[in-house]
């Protein structure tokens, strides 16, 4: 009999017994390719911005010309070691969700909307032959459209020209939002300069920039179609630039040249 | 087995019996897969390998499913199958599988696959079962596809990420239709396949289930009261 309440219970105990072995094995088989392509795909995003990506050669290869270093945000200190933490492996995102690692930022500072803030930071370094900083690469990230938009900028030696800027993980409506994926759009922004004497300047308009708009330097192309993307672009500079930000960071690597 | 029924149970769902345009299931995944064909492609081989495969598994042990439990022993392995399928793409399309996010994790609640389940793999033979899987599938990627290729195109300008139509802001001269890529878009396309495949084949356009009764043709305005 199908309908008997021992054959009931054995059918279903079977069937979760064989499905979960199957999806357990998937999972177990996997993850190490799952975990590696995760870290190679922010690995390359981070390349792009230091604009030294070649898709030819090995990733990890690539990414040992870039020296990594713990951020201290309160005083801007760059450090090699924290809490042992192994740099590859500190999760500057993940934790946020540790109060004893992070900091409430004051909703009224908090224009970005990024909640907690991590009290110490990853950030990266390209350095030329004679050892001194060619490029800084910060990530950045603040709240768009639909969630929230993780990237990556990367700043020239005057700690004042953007030299490119990527993301690598947004919610963002595709064709719309999502154009902050655009190469063309992205291209604009090298060169451009983000304090004007100590304010952050820099924005995305509404609209095209001008040709011949002496403040063009300090602008950068709205999204068409994509307000609200933009201006969460122009919040999460603003923050990410302040003194909550990495502005202690620049004023302490001023002082060391 | 004669190959006339194999033969019918792959081709029927293509366009004569198609789940989307004729049954119209699985509606929820054509509005938010198909701004882009590459994507639109991935979705399509994850639901007919689902679909298929359901539906192989669940014929085969149809026999011992007891009735009380049938719904809740097909969902088990539909969802498996489905975790499997999204533990797959990560592993070997990363890139992909970023831009389908949940709605890989959605083919769970896919009608198509659980309506083959309960329709079909309950009562067929597990061969046969596989093929309505496959032809179902075939049929809802059929329509995806036309409608991620009229989004991609004249939404973007692009086809596959290439650029067919240059648009404007890139220098060209063609003007994308946000519309286009937005979801509520493949509604209206959707709803135009639809019109399209019933004008063709009217013995699909349903019955209507009531009449609608007729409006008097002048309305007596005048003995409407007024209150000032």
């Amino acid at each position: 009999m199908n309908e008997s309440i021992t054959k009931t219970i054995g059918v279903a105990f079977a069937v979760c017994l064989i499905c979960s072995l199957v999806v357990a094995t998937s999972a177990v088989s996997l993850r190490d390719l799952q975990k590696e392509n995760k870290l190679n795909d922010k690995r390359i995003k981070i390349l792009q911005v230091a604009d030294i990506y070649n898709p030819d050669q090995s990733i990890s290869e690539q990414f040992s010309q870039l020296e990594s270093k713990f951020l201290d945000f309160n005083t801007g200190m760059i450090m090699s070691e924290f809490n042992n933490y192994n740099i590859d492996e500190y999760d500057q995102i993940l934790v946020t969700k540790d109060p004893n690692l992070s900091s409430k930022i004051p909703q009224s500072e908090d224009i970005a909307i990024i909640k907690n803030r991590e009290n110490v930071g990853k950030i990266y370094f390209l350095r030329d032959k004679m050892g001194k900083i060619d490029k800084l690469i910060l990530p950045i990230r603040g709240y768009g459209l639909w969630g929230t938009l993780y990237g990556y900028i990367s700043i020239e030696d005057d700690f004042n020209t953007v030299s490119g800027i990527e993301f690598y993980e947004h919610k963002e409506t595709p064709g719309l939002g999502a154009e902050v994926d655009n190469p063309k759009w992205k291209s604009q922004w090298k060169g451009k300069k983000i304090y004007q004497g100590n304010q952050v300047t820099l924005e995305v308009i509404k609209g095209k920039v001008e040709k011949g708009d002496k403040e063009a330097v300090y602008k950068v192309d709205g999204l068409s179609g994509a307000t609200i993307t933009s201006r969460g672009v122009t919040n999460m500079v603003a923050y990410w630039f302040s003194e909550s930000g990495y502005s202690n960071l620049f004023k302490e690597l001023d002082y060391e040249s | 087995m004669n190959l006339k029924r194999y033969r019918e149970v792959i081709l029927n769902p293509l366009i004569k019996e198609n789940p989307i345009t004729l049954q119209i299931l699985g509606i929820c995944s054509a509005l938010a897969v198909t701004n882009n064909l590459l994507v639109t492609l991935v979705m399509c081989v994850a639901v007919i390998s689902v679909i298929s495969f359901s539906n192989l598994f669940i014929s085969l042990i149809r026999n011992y499913i007891p009735s009380s439990i049938r719904i809740i022993v097909q969902m088990t392995i539909i969802a498996s199958l489905v975790i499997v399928v999204d533990e797959l793409l990560k592993a070997y399309d990363y890139e992909t599988s970023k831009k389908l996010s949940v709605f890989v994790g959605l083919i769970i609640t896919n009608c198509i696959v659980m309506g083959r389940a309960e329709a079909f793999a309950m009562k067929e033979k597990p061969l046969l079962s596989f093929l309505d899987g496959l032809g179902n599938g075939i049929g809802y990627s059929i329509i995806l596809i036309a409608v991620a290729t009229i989004r991609e195109l004249f939404g973007a300008g692009t086809l596959f990420g290439y650029e067919v139509l240059p648009l404007i802001s890139n220098g060209g001269w063609y003007m994308g239709n946000n519309l286009l890529l937005l979801p509520p878009s493949s509604f209206i396309i959707i709803g135009l396949f639809i019109w399209l495949i019933r004008s063709v084949k009217t013995e699909q356009v349903e019955e209507d289930d009531f009449e609608l009764s007729k409006h008097s043709t002048s309305p007596d305005l005048t003995k409407r009261e007024i209150n000032v």
